[in-house]
């Protein structure tokens, strides 16, 4: 099961890599928004998948699974969630204001 | 606290006190106040004499950095002694001349400020024991000598001088300092004085030979030797008495202070005579070469420095041939090459210091030290023609001046030296005096230009700004004294022999029993059938003849074109690397963020995919048919395909859309994997993104391509192909890890521990709060970031946004 995730995060990474490496401002950001699915699934995929039962005392008999590995995606969910909407922002501003979302155009004078 | 640690401080105090002071201190009287410095310093100096010519060794240590052994440790022996007297003698002479010689209209504070940094820095030199203090204060010379050098920073000239001269010397520095870390290395001690003890250990070492040869290079730069003298006669252009102190007397000789210092340690390898003497021959040569095409007098005399260093430089090394047959009643005779050197420096110091400031008087009184313009100035200027006279007369080896008897020596020492059997001499060995020999010549002709064309010949009146006339007394008290001292040391040459050379000569060779049989006793008359007397001679003879045609041959000096000169190379060298760092830095700084992607992506390709595919490490276990269902399977399915899709997505919606499928997929993933509350938070999370994403893309164009060159779709399609494969092999070699147990047992209690029965709550709650309030801030920072870029005007009239 774990193997079968690591290729699909390898899947996941290609993907966000091939978007960041375009022109487009807009798909960068989707580009890093895969990536962090995909980091998200290794965090998981690397602290053992299905190894017991869910993390409530009570509710469920142990084996629990890993709750670290949890603790530390809900984390890292949040965090990238915050950069994506301030990066949409920026993006959305840097169109405003320079009328381009092509990093190609974006860049600096030649003589910076 | 002793004397001599007093003596390096005193400068420094008070060039910071003038630094402070300068308010409260007459112009007038600031000069007088640096010569009488220096000269207190001197006459303290010699209070030394006596003790230092016994034998005894005066030494005294304050700890500055004991933990790393650096310590600022003086040790008074004859070599620092001599250099010492030399620095304060000569300086407090330059000081005297400065007096008269600068305008008062000119930044005097400044001037003697740098003037006595170097004074200061330069008496470190030479009586620092530690090798990194040493050369603490080697780089000091060079910064309070680019300093002086750019005096009159207005002109373009004087700037372009000093960063010659300390682009040069500082990477000398530089490199020294990197052997003397060697040094370190080897010996295990900074000090001069325990490296010197264990030089034999230190020769068996492999860093032996590149120690030497960064040492050299420190020494050979800092004394204007081939191919590093071309800052030499571009520091001419500080003013004269800078010239007459930094570019004759001292500074220039601190590289041959290095060398005798270490001549103890490096002098038993072949490398270092064939080193020391080859380079000082053929800049003694080329010096003497070049200065006779000179048309400005300071250039002439600076190419004449160059080459008597390059005379004082060669006789070093040849003195280290005593070092390396050993000790014995045969090879003391070698030593009197390194007597001849120190004696020469010290003859060079006073006749080229007579000679740059009779130089200065005549810039001062003519408004002009070029050749060309000058002549005839002997009926009015007849006490600066008796300087120059005998300043020149000496430099060419002339009795009855001292020039004369270190010539000689020199003379006797190449000689002595071709008869040597060793070193691979047999077959080059008649090289080494017929080079002496021909430089001597050259020097011959162009002391007979600077006197014959500057005090014979037609007055040019035409060409001189100023009607010419005598200098004043003031001007003329300093190479006055030096002078006399030129013809001094002629006649009693014994007596600076016995109380200064002595010592030094026991500095330079501390193995060697007794001073008293290594310097010998000075002769000014050989014989009349000595070979040395023929050899000045016939120097004599052909400098006249030379002299005589010097039109019909001077065409020589045009055969080496000028871009082929060293100042050529240096030039197109220092152009060369700036545009060449310049195009390379704009060929990789494209300014596109695509292109730094790249970079990044590719370095961690290299860095972890070439240590997975090199180290070993991967493994791979097939997988277990058992733990897959169906459910997942189609999730996995979805998730790939949705992710790939985004890559062919042609409008935004789609590509909203296909992200959404995607995270809500995730989510379910996190289900399946008995994770609630992420598969909560990942929900809510994702639809407020898809929100996002809609509200932001209605602000923006149809999403276009950004159509790229099929070569670049290429490399960005091998780099995440690869970059999927190095996170793929990474993670299944992570999965097979196994030395460590998890510590989530730990986590199991929370109930008992915390209160808590959600066991992912308790952990970000309870156990690692901290995080949580972290993240809490960054998603604060988050909204304040997207409400400011929202709200606020932009700089330069973008309209606000609601």
């Amino acid at each position: 099961m774990e193997q079968l995730m690591m290729v699909l995060i390898g899947i996941l990474v290609s993907v966000a890599t091939y978007l960041i490496l375009s022109r487009n401002m807009i798909r960068v950001i989707i580009g890093t928004a895969v990536l962090s699915h995909a980091v998200n699934l290794l965090i998981m995929a690397v602290g053992g998948l299905k190894k017991g039962n869910v993390p409530l005392i009570g509710h469920e008999e142990e084996p629990f699974t890993d709750a670290l590995p949890q603790a530390l995606i809900l984390t890292a969910i949040v965090i990238s969630f915050a950069t994506t909407a301030l990066l949409l922002v920026l993006a959305y501003r840097t169109y405003k204001t320079s009328g381009s979302d092509d990093f190609k155009e974006l860049r600096g004078m030649p003589d910076e | 606290m002793t004397f001599d640690v007093a003596v390096v401080l005193v400068p420094f105090i008070f060039a910071l006190l003038i630094s402070m002071l300068y308010r409260f201190i007459s112009k007038k009287y600031i000069g007088w106040l640096v010569t009488a410095v220096s000269l207190v310093l001197f006459i303290i100096l010699t209070t030394y004499i006596p003790r230092i010519s016994n034998g005894e060794i005066i030494t005294f240590t304050h700890e500055w950095i004991p933990s790393l052994g650096i310590n600022f440790t003086t040790y008074l022996d004859g070599l620092s002694l001599m250099f010492s007297l030399l620095i304060t003698g000569v300086g407090s002479l330059v000081g005297l001349y400065s007096i008269f010689y600068l305008s008062k209209s000119e930044q005097l504070y400044h001037f003697y400020c740098y003037l006595l940094l170097f004074m200061g820095a330069m008496l470190g030199v030479v009586l620092s024991d530690n090798i990194l203090v040493l050369y603490g204060f080697w780089e000091m010379t060079s910064v309070s000598s680019f300093l002086l050098i750019a005096f009159w920073h207005h002109r373009k000239a004087s700037r372009a001088g000093a960063r010659k001269s300390m682009l040069i010397t500082v990477a000398g520095g530089i490199s020294m300092l990197a052997g003397f870390l060697m040094l370190y290395e080897m010996s295990g001690t900074l000090s001069i004085r325990e490296i010197i003890e264990k030089a034999g250990l230190i020769r068996e070492s492999a860093l032996f030979v590149p120690a030497l040869v960064l040492v050299l290079l420190g020494a050979f730069t800092k004394s204007a030797q081939f191919p590093f003298y071309i800052w030499l006669p571009d520091a001419m252009e500080a003013p004269t008495p800078v010239s007459a102190y930094l570019h004759s007397a001292t500074m220039v000789k601190a590289g041959i202070y290095l060398v005798a210092r270490f001549t103890p340690v490096f002098g038993n390898e072949a490398a270092w005579f064939w080193l020391v003497t080859g380079v000082g021959l053929f800049t003694l040569f080329w010096g003497s070469f070049n200065a006779v095409k000179q048309v400005d007098l300071k250039a002439m005399l600076a190419f004449s420095t160059v080459s008597q260093l390059g005379l004082i430089m060669s006789l070093l090394g040849m003195g280290s041939v005593a070092i390396y047959l050993g000790h014995s009643s045969e090879t003391v005779i070698y030593t009197q090459a390194a007597f001849a050197a120190i004696f020469h420096l010290i003859n060079h110091s006073t006749f080229k210091g007579a000679l740059f400031m009779m130089v200065g008087i005549l810039d001062h009184e003519l408004g002009t030290r070029d050749l060309r313009r000058l002549g005839g100035l002997m009926y009015f200027m007849p006490l600066t023609f008796t300087i120059a006279l005998i300043g020149c007369l000496s430099m060419a080896g002339l009795p009855p001046f001292n020039g004369f008897l270190s010539k000689e020596m020199f003379f006797a020492a190449t000689l002595h030296i071709q008869d040597l059997s060793i070193l691979s001499l047999d077959h080059i060995g008649f090289l080494i005096p017929l080079v002496a020999w021909i430089a001597s010549v050259f020097t011959f002709v162009y002391c007979l230009i600077i006197v014959g064309k500057t005090f014979f010949g037609k007055v040019k009146t035409h060409l001189l700004d100023k009607h010419p006339h005598e200098a004043p007394v003031g001007m003329l008290i300093s190479p006055y004294i030096l002078i006399i001292l030129v013809v001094g040391i002629f006649f009693f040459p014994n007596l600076l022999g016995r109380y200064v050379l002595n010592p030094a000569m026991a500095s330079i060779f501390p193995m060697f029993p007794s001073a008293e049989e290594l310097a010998p006793t000075i002769h000014a008359w050989h014989g009349f059938f000595s070979p040395e007397l023929w050899m000045t001679i016939l120097a004599v003879v052909a400098g006249i003849f030379l002299y005589s045609l010097l039109k019909s041959w001077k065409a020589i000096y045009r055969i080496l074109p000028y871009h082929l000169s060293l100042n050529a190379l240096f030039n197109n060298g220092i152009l060369w690397s700036e545009s060449l760092s310049a195009r390379f830095t704009r060929r990789y700084m494209t300014g596109n963020l695509t292109d730094y992607f790249v970079y990044i992506f590719v370095a961690f390709l290299l860095v972890v995919g070439g240590y997975f595919l090199y180290g070993d490490v991967f493994s791979w276990s097939p997988v277990n048919p058992e733990s897959l269902d169906v459910f997942e399977a189609i999730l996995m399915v979805i998730i790939m395909v949705s992710s790939i899709g985004i890559l062919f997505a042609k409008s935004r919606i789609t590509i909203v859309f296909l992200t959404s499928v995607l995270g809500y997929s995730v989510a379910f993933f996190f289900i399946v994997f008995r994770a609630p509350d992420l598969a909560l938070t990942q929900l809510v999370v994702e639809s407020v993104s898809t929100v996002l994403f809609l509200l932001c893309f209605r602000h923006l164009p149809e999403i276009k391509r950004g159509v790229q060159s099929k070569w670049k779709e290429a490399r960005n399609l091998v780099i995440s192909l690869a970059m999927g494969a190095t996170v793929t092999m990474a993670g299944l070699a992570a999965l097979h890890y196994e030395k460590f147990k998890t510590i989530s047992e730990y986590y199991n209690d929370s109930y008992l521990l915390a209160g808590g029965k959600n066991i992912v709550n308790t952990i970000l709650g309870d156990f690692r709060a901290f995080d949580t309030m972290l993240e809490v801030v960054v998603l604060f920072i988050a909204g304040l970031g997207v409400y400011t870029l929202i709200k606020l005007k932009a700089k330069g009239g973008g309209q606000n946004e609601n």
